[in-house]
């Protein structure tokens, strides 16, 4: 990451951006993960759980939601940039 | 008595050839070599009575060959005729630390080869 | 009804267009033009050969019989995907920075480029994917099946055979045409890469438009459809909530560690960039592949009469409905993703089978090494084409001796609960510094076992290896190791259970034993480079203190690269280490490069084994254990920016040296070169001085007078000669020539140096290739010439070979045009390559040779002032010159 000289305190507003857009990157997969579950919810309580149509458009529907999310940070995502500067979030 | 054995140790075809012929036309019996590395052996198979020793030699340089000679007590006495085309002076000086008994540039004159010849070899 | 005949002409045309996309692509790639097929979106195609024929055709099968936990196998590769940030990207960088060829290529690099890891994975997925290949010859045969009943023929078991040995034939010449074209080092398939993409298409197509006509045609809407859902017998499902997790991770996992997903995500992966894209378009492929499997599944058990294959309702359901060109579509789809499965897969096995055990096998049967034996470029092309013949032959045996049927139709996730038991060590080894080869080993063998004897010879049947007493009671009666229950722990699915047991045990063993174990050095500092990727874009290196000549390893380097690769790349090293011609020095730095590039085309740890057997072993020294023990210190001091400035002071100083050298060597060349010239002078001014006295002297026959004179008349040409070239390079050196530009041809340039070197009266061979000395050059000619008569003349004087021969080649390197002058003799000695063009540096001082030893040097100037160069190329098995022309010269005016 970055050398053991001195890192600038404070970030360009665009190294900021960068560094919270691959946080909610990172974070995606695990909330997607999350909701992926929650269809067993519904059917373990005894027989009331929901019909097989809706938890079929419910999957349906995240799915789409998650590939929209993922389509857009990736978009805004750049691999290249390398953060310069340490974040004073983690310094503190 | 004195022989008329001489070995020449050059590489140049012409100039072997020259020197053959004015050593032959003045009644002396001349062996040639003309490779460095065995060219103590020659001096041993022929024991000449006088060696005319080119510096350039393919193999070893005349130097090394003389060394050798000065450092075999079979040899140690046996005249030596340098033959060098450098002709610095500083090549002189080594063949002369050497031992050599005596050092020749060429081009030469033939009357001065035949000269030293007769010299050297004891006449 | 279609006829067969004509379902078999479509197959047939569809498999001559995939041939004609490949071979276009190839053709594309080896002009340059690549940018086109490296598009995101090519990549993005090219990963939906996860989509087989299992799930083209089986999905919907799986649904008609378990509900929606069919989408489980497609939410595992989307949280991958989505995830990239985590895994993939990293996986990705990897690849590119150690040049990784396949999954067994990684995991053996990361642990210290070790053979026997690379042998583990290999068999472990060779095991895990053969079963899958007989999963899509059988898909393949019974797809053709449903056509010929269709047509009025029954088939039997033979006829299936038959139909599955033809497909396995067809992909294996596919296969070796396509995927072993040459020894990429980046191991990458144009070709292969574009037909998967445009089986990618069909596929999705070809089910997006049969869901289409069963929701709209058949069921009458999307409402329509849903309560017809809700009716029939798939919403008496339930989740089963571990087997949802479970079967979630599999997927996930198998994603990542299918031998064939790894070939496509990291190995073909062209640009990191492209993961964006595919991070997103990936995943929509797979909902839309997902999308129509329920209704068709539901709309199958409806309409179909009872007791028919639901596997089969992709392609029976058309049919059923008389659209026939639909089922053709969809037969189309099917095949597709059978295919570039078995394609994908095959090749990624058959680098891993021929790289990591066909290859060290080889090598270590060849006593004396790489260098020495063979040809190593053919030895590993014939390996990867038998091993591809061989991973097929395995494929349909396996068809064969499973029979068939309903056994196979399970084996899809059988295969992943296989390969998934690289994962731990995959993620261990690029998270985990901590990992050893020896955890690795143990945790990857305790896996593997579990598998096999949990899932794996289970899943033959009770008539297969494992007798029904064995599984109900366990072996000998030890009833805590019974397949299906380990540790008495009853009733749980068996899939579910071997899983965990499994994965569970395989991620224990690697940690303790890890923990326990102590890395070598090669394994500490291929962690920290595979863990720390993204932090070291140089990475820390072993000080390799190296034994190994230059010019060895160039030997060796051209032998697996090719000649022009591997000698811009030692060109450009020694170029970066601020050195002329084509020998860096073996730094470590140099090493390390060298075994990247060469990992590329065979695998990392027989890179490492080749290139140790020449650096004589002595890897890691003392020191190097030092500089690696702290660990953490050491990457802070491998910033970027210490690394820079250590590599310029290295640089200078290795400057510095090499000026000293010179100077020294230039004083010393000053007096020799007077005391050159004094010799060169005076021999023939003897020869002249004394015969002329001789014949002053007369006494002497005619013969001899004409003899003598004749003698002298020789020596005075000589001694002009010496003159005239003296002058030349005088004249050549303080850049007072003027250069006499005029057009002609190479090849008569060439023919006129030929005869002007006097050729045809010596024993010289001369070989040629007059196709490529068809070009046309404007340059000085006369000078040209004058430097392929000294070439040509040198190879006369200077070659000891028994028959000695002059290879005479004419080719592009880099962009300009080279004329290399190649002959058999013994080449010159690397200490005096460096001297060969200096004057007077006539090596040997046999008087054979004549000339004063200015050839070369004059060589150089001409060269110099034409604006090309001469130089010496070492490594070609004898004395070989390489004159580069100058751009100007091949350009018409």
């Amino acid at each position: 990451m970055d050398g053991p000289g001195k890192p600038p305190v404070f970030l360009a507003r665009a190294s900021y951006r960068q560094r919270r857009l691959r946080d909610a990157t990172r974070l995606l997969p695990v909330v997607a993960a999350v909701l992926m579950m929650v269809p067993l919810l519904w059917s373990q309580s005894d027989g009331l759980g929901q019909p097989t149509s809706a938890v079929l458009i419910y999957m349906f529907v995240l799915w789409f939601i998650v590939v929209v999310i993922a389509a857009l940070l990736s978009r805004l995502i750049d691999p290249d940039h390398e953060p310069g500067a340490t974040n004073i979030e983690d310094l503190r | 008595m004195t022989g008329k054995q001489v070995l020449l140790i050059e590489d140049e075809p012409n100039i072997i050839e020259a020197i053959r012929f004015i050593l032959s036309r003045d009644g002396w019996a001349v062996a040639t070599h003309s490779d460095g590395t065995t060219a103590l052996e020659k001096v041993r198979a022929v024991a000449p009575n006088l060696i005319i020793l080119d510096v350039m030699l393919p193999g070893r340089s005349g130097y090394d060959i003389l060394r050798d000679l000065r450092d075999d007590a079979a040899t140690k006495s046996l005249p030596v005729m340098m033959l060098t085309a450098r002709g610095q002076s500083k090549d002189r000086e080594l063949a002369e630390r050497l031992g050599v008994t005596h050092f020749m540039t060429k081009p030469f004159s033939n009357a001065e080869v035949l000269e030293n010849v007769r010299t050297l070899a004891g006449w | 009804m279609i006829s067969f005949n004509l379902l078999i002409f479509v197959a047939l045309c569809y498999v001559a267009l995939l041939f004609t996309v490949a071979f276009v692509a190839e053709r594309h790639a080896a002009n340059g033009r690549v940018n086109w097929l490296r598009s995101p979106v090519i990549y993005t195609l090219s990963l939906s050969i996860y989509c087989t024929a299992w799930t083209f055709y089986g999905a919907v099968g799986y649904a008609a019989r378990s509900g929606l936990e069919f989408l489980t196998i497609y939410l595992g590769p989307t949280l991958v995907m989505v995830g990239w940030w985590w895994v993939v990207r990293k996986l990705v960088r990897i690849g590119r920075a150690q040049r990784i060829t396949s999954i067994a290529d990684l995991i053996s690099s990361r642990f210290g480029k070790s053979t026997s890891l690379g042998v583990i994975v290999t068999v472990i997925a060779v095991v895990g994917t053969t079963p899958y290949i007989a999963l899509q010859l059988q898909s393949v045969t019974l797809s053709f099946a449903v056509f010929a009943q269709g047509s009025g023929q029954v088939w039997v078991a033979e006829d299936l055979n038959a139909a599955a040995i033809w497909v396995a034939a067809g992909l294996a010449v596919f296969t070796i045409l396509f995927g072993t074209r040459n020894l990429d080092v980046n191991e990458r398939h144009h070709g292969v890469v574009m037909a998967i993409a445009v089986e990618a298409v069909v596929k999705l197509c070809a089910l997006l438009a049969v869901g289409i006509f069963v929701v709209w045609g058949i069921a009458g809407g999307p409402a329509a459809t849903l309560d017809m859902i809700d009716q029939s017998a798939i919403s008496e499902w339930s989740p089963v909530g571990g087997r949802w997790v479970g079967l979630t991770f599999l997927s996930a996992a198998a994603f990542l560690c299918l031998p064939r997903m790894f070939q496509v995500l990291v190995v073909e992966n062209a640009d990191e960039k492209h993961l964006a894209t595919a991070s997103w378009a990936f995943p929509a492929y797979l909902m839309l592949m997902s999308l129509f499997v329920v209704p068709i599944a539901v709309v199958g058990l409806n309409l179909m009469p009872p007791g028919s294959n639901p596997d089969l309702f992709v392609l029976t359901l058309p049919l059923s409905q008389g659209q026939d060109g639909l089922a053709v579509l969809s037969f189309l789809g099917g095949f597709s993703s059978a295919t570039s499965m078995v394609i994908v897969a095959t090749i990624a096995l058959a680098t891993m089978v021929s790289n990591h055990i066909v290859v060290p096998i080889w090598l270590s049967s060849t006593a004396r090494g790489a260098t020495m034996s063979g040809d190593v470029r053919y030895v590993v092309l014939l390996a990867r084409r038998m091993s591809i013949a061989g991973v097929l032959a395995l494929g349909y045996a396996y068809f064969r001796v499973s029979g068939g049927g309903a056994a196979l139709a399970a084996i899809g996730l059988i295969s992943f609960a296989g390969v998934a038991q690289v994962l731990p060590v995959l993620l261990g080894g690029i998270f985990w510094r901590g990992a050893t080869r020896i955890g690795a080993a143990a945790g990857l063998l305790t896996g593997f076992a579990l598998w096999a004897w949990t899932l794996f010879l289970p899943s033959f049947g009770s008539e297969g290896i494992m007798s029904a007493s064995m599984m109900a009671q366990g072996p000998f009666g030890l009833g805590w190791l019974r397949p299906q229950a380990l540790f008495g722990i009853d009733g749980i699915d068996p899939l579910l259970h071997a899983l965990v047991w499994s994965m569970l045990l395989n991620s224990v063993v690697f940690f303790v034993v890890s923990i326990f174990t102590f890395p070598t050095p090669i394994e500490r500092l291929q962690g920290a480079q595979f863990v720390n990727v993204f932090a070291h874009s140089s990475s820390p290196r072993a000080a390799t203190q190296s034994a190994a000549g230059a010019e060895d390893l160039l030997i060796m380097a051209q032998r697996i690269i090719g000649s022009g690769q591997a000698q811009a790349l030692f060109q450009a090293a020694a170029q970066k280490q601020g050195k002329e011609g084509y020998l860096p020095d073996v730094t470590p730095e140099f090493i390390e490069r060298l075994e990247r590039e060469l990992a590329g085309s065979v695998g990392a740890a027989t890179a490492h084994a080749m290139v140790g057997q020449l650096t004589q072993g002595a890897n890691v020294s003392v020191q190097d254990l030092i500089a690696v023990a702290d660990e953490a210190a050491q990457i802070l001091e491998y910033s970027s920016q210490l690394e820079a400035k250590s590599a310029e002071q290295e640089n200078t100083a290795r400057a510095l040296r090499d000026a000293n050298e010179k100077l020294t060597a230039l004083s010393i060349q000053k007096d020799a070169f007077l005391s050159q010239i004094s010799h060169e002078l005076r021999t023939p001014m003897t020869s002249i001085r004394s015969f002329s006295e001789i014949l002053r002297d007369g006494e002497m026959g005619a013969d001899e007078q004409a003899r003598y004179a004749g003698i002298i008349h020789d020596e005075a040409l000589r001694l002009t000669r010496l003159l005239d070239d003296l002058l030349d390079l005088a004249v050549l050196e303080n850049g007072q020539v003027q250069l006499n530009n005029s057009e002609g041809s190479l090849r008569g340039l060439l023919d006129r140096a030929i005869s002007a070197a006097g050729v045809d009266l010596g024993e010289l061979g001369i070989h040629r290739r007059a196709a490529d000395e068809q070009l046309t050059l404007f340059t000085d000619l006369d000078r040209l010439t004058q430097v392929f008569i000294n070439l040509i003349a040198n190879a006369q004087k200077y070659c000891d070979a028994e028959k000695p021969e002059l290879r005479i080649r004419v080719r592009r390197v880099d962009g300009a045009q080279v004329i290399d002058f190649t002959d058999n003799g013994r080449g010159i000695v690397a200490d005096h390559q460096a001297l060969i063009f200096a004057k007077f540096s006539r090596l040997t001082d046999s008087g054979k040779a004549g000339g004063a030893g200015l050839g070369l040097a004059i060589c150089r100037e001409i060269m110099g002032r034409l604006g090309g160069q001469i130089d010496y190329l070492p490594g070609q098995g004898g004395a070989a010159f390489r004159v580069t022309l100058p751009a100007t010269a091949t350009r018409p005016r």
